[in-house]
């Protein structure tokens, strides 16, 4: 487990980026959480900068949208899935379920 | 409509094939493509292929399945040469009997007269164009010279900069970028160059380029010769639109098109940076040279062909970005009227500006602040 933030640092609205092996976001929308790779799988861009509406967030960069649940594009030019993680909460602070170690696939 | 030929298999005229077949065309598509390459993506070129942390193979736009999906005919390696009605004449000799037209021929970089002849001379606008400068670099020119201070020709000096080469960069322009993006503005992002060594010479024109095969200086208006075994002229973009003469399609720096992107011809449409399509937004024709715009432009533009006649405006606010020592700019709308500071510091080179005309903001820069700038351009 990685630890992200206090709750009452994420808003509904907002997203924060997570110091991990690989970057992590965790975004708070729709009264609900979600933690997905922050590194755009187009081009290299952080998610967590991003526009968030709805389930979804928009690349800062280039406009490509996933899907904040599965990790999965909606439109070009984004072609390849991001990773998503559970993301739990204990006594007011948000983890992602994520290794805290790259294992040997990366 | 039965058949369909894209002219021009770059961003543009792949997205409009997939718009094609996306928006329920299931007649012929063919696609005519000048360069031997399948449909790569160009902004790297001048950034991470420059540097070699990406590789031709890192640009395709589309997979070897997306592109099977789209059951077109590739005519690659073939140029159009002449537009008569909707039939295509290729320089193959062969023709297509087309019901439809997309010309997405974009643009060739602009080169220096009489400089033709000289190597170590190079543009920079397609993948053959990038694996040439590389190669050239990796050679270790003592001296570069990057002519026109653009966001090419900036993107090209940061790259050889972060390689270790001596860099100038010369812009006959007082203030580079002033015409995108203010003087003051322009100053700030041009202002880059200077901060990281890299010596930059404004207000100066080229007289002309030193050597007799090989390039080994350029000489300035004022008289001033600098040593370079190596120059890059970035001095902008001709659209591709001589073939289109006799097409009765009507050319003016660009294919003049309505706020659809159709043509004179409601057969013919045309998208990316070739097309000088009447702006909403401005209440003038404009060539937008973006990323962006054809990536845009052509679900409008599709829509508007298979409906034969123009239905759907192209109207988003233009967007562009540049990355450039370690800095990423990135710029929406137009940089007219007031400019001010909303964000951050220019001197610490990350901040958000703001162009407003009267109370409204038409225009966002931002340097290293993408969610800011997200904010507001959503705003636009």
């Amino acid at each position: 487990m990685i630890r992200a933030c206090p709750v009452a640092d994420l808003p509904d609205g907002e997203a924060i980026r997570v110091v991990a092996p690989v970057p992590i976001s965790v975004f708070h929308t729709e009264g609900a959480y979600f933690a997905m790779d922050d590194t755009c799988s187009h081009q290299d861009a952080s998610l967590a900068d991003g526009w968030v509406e709805g389930c979804f967030v928009e690349c800062p960069l280039h406009a490509a949208r996933f899907d904040l649940r599965t990790g999965v594009p909606t439109c070009l030019p984004a072609k390849n899935p991001l990773r998503t993680y559970p993301v739990v909460e204990l006594d007011g602070v948000l983890y992602v379920d994520a290794p805290q170690q790259l294992d040997a696939t990366g | 409509m039965r058949t369909i030929a894209v002219v021009g298999t770059s961003l543009a005229g792949l997205r409009s094939a997939q718009e094609l077949r996306q928006q329920g065309f299931d007649g012929k598509l063919v696609l005519v493509g000048e360069e031997p390459h399948q449909p790569y993506d160009r902004p790297p070129l001048s950034k991470d292929f420059l540097l070699g942390k990406l590789d031709a193979d890192d640009l395709a736009l589309a997979s070897a399945e997306d592109l099977a999906g789209l059951d077109a005919e590739w005519r690659l390696g073939t140029r159009a040469e002449r537009l008569s009605g909707t039939t295509l004449t290729l320089s193959d000799e062969t023709e297509i009997a087309a019901d439809g037209v997309v010309v997405a021929t974009g643009g060739t970089a602009k080169t220096l007269a009489g400089s033709g002849h000289l190597a170590g001379v190079h543009t920079l606008r397609t993948l053959d164009d990038a694996v040439a400068l590389r190669r050239a670099l990796a050679a270790g020119p003592s001296g570069v010279v990057v002519i026109g201070a653009g966001f090419i020709g900036a993107e090209v000096a940061s790259a050889c900069w972060a390689l270790g080469h001596e860099v100038t960069v010369v812009e006959a322009a007082p203030v580079p970028l002033a015409g995108v993006l203010g003087a003051p503005l322009g100053a700030v992002c041009a202002g880059l160059h200077g901060h990281h060594g890299v010596r930059m010479l404004t207000g100066v024109g080229v007289a002309g380029l030193l050597g007799t095969s090989a390039v080994t200086g350029v000489r300035l208006a004022d008289g001033t010769e600098i040593p370079a075994e190596l120059v890059v002229v970035g001095v902008g973009v001709r659209p591709n639109t001589a073939w289109l003469t006799g097409s009765g399609i009507a050319v003016d720096d660009g294919v003049l098109a309505d706020s659809g992107c159709v043509t004179r011809n409601p057969r013919v449409i045309a998208v990316g940076d070739v097309v000088r399509y009447q702006c909403p937004r401005r209440g003038r024709r404009v060539r937008a040279e973006h990323w962006t715009a054809a990536t845009e432009q052509p679900a409008v533009a599709v829509r508007n062909l298979l409906a034969g006649s123009t239905v759907a405006n192209y109207e988003r606010p233009g967007y562009f970005w540049s990355d450039q020592y370690g800095r990423r700019i990135q710029f929406a709308g137009v940089g007219t009227g007031e400019a001010r500071i909303v964000e951050g510091d220019p001197g610490e080179r990350k901040f958000v500006a703001t162009y407003t005309e009267g109370e409204r903001v038409v225009g966002v820069l931002a340097m290293d602040s993408p969610k800011s700038f997200t904010r507001l351009r959503r705003a636009l």
